[in-house]
C-alpha cells in the first residue's frame, strides 16, 4: 500500500467518539451531532441503481419502523451525487413499491468515507463496501460491521446487534451467542474469588463461577 | 428539510417550523414533538433558518427573528 492510501483511510475504534461529519443529504445538511440523544445506524453502499444495494435498501426501509420504536435512526452513505440518490430512491418508490424514509449523505468528495474507512481498495478503489456503524446517544461508536461487494447485509442481526447493546446498558449485562430478547443474559465475570464465590449463591443459572445466566426482569 | 429554498425563502418544512414557533420560543425537541419532524431533521432545519435570519437562538431555544414574523403572515 502507498502512502498516499495509507493516509486515506481511517478506521474509527470500538467505544470512542464517532468522526464528526458535516454532509449534504437528501434531507438537507445534517452533522453527526444532530443525531445527538439518539442512536444512530450509518451505512454504507457502493452505488445506487446497483441490484445488492436496491435490495438492502428496500430491506432497511422494511426494519426502519422497528429501529423508531428503539430510538434508532438511519443514514445511508455512498459516493453518488444527491441527483442520483433522488433518482434512485424515486425509483425504488416507482418501481418496487418501497418508500426509503431516512436520509442518504452524498459523500462525493469521499470526506465521510474516509473518515469512517469505508474505502477498503482491495474491494474497490472508488466505492464504499457495506459498512454499519451503530454510534449511540453519546456518539460513541459501538458496534462496526464490514461487508464486501457481493454479500447483502443481514437486517434482524443489525436488530438483535441494537437490541443487545442497549440491554447492555439498561441492565450491564453480557449477551451470548446467538441471543435474542427476551432469551436469559451472561452476568459478568466476577473480579475477585469472593465475587466468584459469591455468585453461586445469587441464584443464578451457572454451568460454573465463571459462566452465570439471568433472566432479565422484563422477559 | 431542507427548510430553506435556493431563493431565500422557507420552504413547507421550514413553514412548519416557524409556525411553531408562534406563540413563544421552543427547545428542538419540543418543535419536533409539535410539528412531527424527526428531531435531527428539526435540529438541521433550524441550522438554515437561524442562518437565513428567520430564527433567533437564545440559551438552546428558538423564537421567530422579525423577518420570521413576517414569513408567518
Amino acid at each position: 500500500m502507498t502512502e498516499v492510501q495509507k493516509e486515506e483511510i481511517g478506521f474509527p475504534i470500538l467505544g470512542q467518539k464517532a468522526p464528526d461529519f458535516e454532509a449534504v443529504t437528501t434531507q438537507g445538511t445534517l452533522r453527526l451531532s444532530d443525531y445527538k440523544g439518539m442512536w444512530l445506524v450509518l451505512f454504507s453502499h457502493p452505488a445506487d441503481f446497483t441490484p445488492v444495494c436496491t435490495t438492502e435498501f428496500m430491506a432497511f426501509s422494511e426494519i426502519y419502523d422497528e429501529l423508531k420504536k428503539r430510538n434508532v435512526e438511519l443514514l445511508g452513505l455512498s459516493v453518488d451525487s444527491v441527483s442520483s440518490h433522488i433518482a434512485w430512491i424515486r425509483n425504488c418508490e416507482e418501481k418496487m413499491g418501497v418508500k426509503i424514509p431516512f436520509p442518504i449523505i452524498a459523500d462525493l468528495n469521499k470526506e465521510v468515507a474516509k473518515k469512517y474507512g469505508m474505502i477498503h481498495p482491495e474491494q474497490s478503489k472508488t466505492e464504499t463496501v457495506r459498512c454499519v456503524f451503530i454510534i449511540d446517544p453519546e456518539s460513541k461508536i459501538r458496534a462496526m460491521l464490514y461487508y464486501p461487494l457481493t454479500t447483502g447485509r443481514n437486517m434482524n442481526e443489525i436488530l438483535r446487534l441494537i437490541d443487545a447493546l442497549q440491554t447492555t446498558d439498561k441492565y450491564k449485562v453480557a449477551t451470548p451467542a446467538n441471543w435474542k430478547p427476551g432469551e436469559p443474559v451472561v452476568v459478568p465475570a466476577p473480579a475477585t474469588i469472593e465475587q466468584a464465590e459469591e455468585r453461586l449463591k445469587e441464584g443464578y443459572e451457572c454451568k460454573d463461577w465463571y459462566l452465570c445466566k439471568k433472566k432479565l426482569p422484563e422477559s | 428539510m431542507p427548510c430553506v429554498s435556493s431563493d431565500g425563502k422557507p420552504t413547507t418544512s421550514g413553514m412548519a417550523v416557524l409556525k411553531s414557533l408562534k406563540n413563544g420560543t421552543l427547545s428542538p425537541e419540543e418543535i419536533a414533538h409539535k410539528t412531527g419532524q424527526p428531531l435531527f431533521r428539526v435540529r438541521s432545519g433550524l441550522r438554515e433558518l437561524k442562518n437565513a435570519g428567520f430564527v433567533e437562538e437564545t440559551e438552546d431555544k428558538y423564537g421567530l427573528s422579525k423577518t420570521g414574523e413576517t414569513a408567518i403572515q
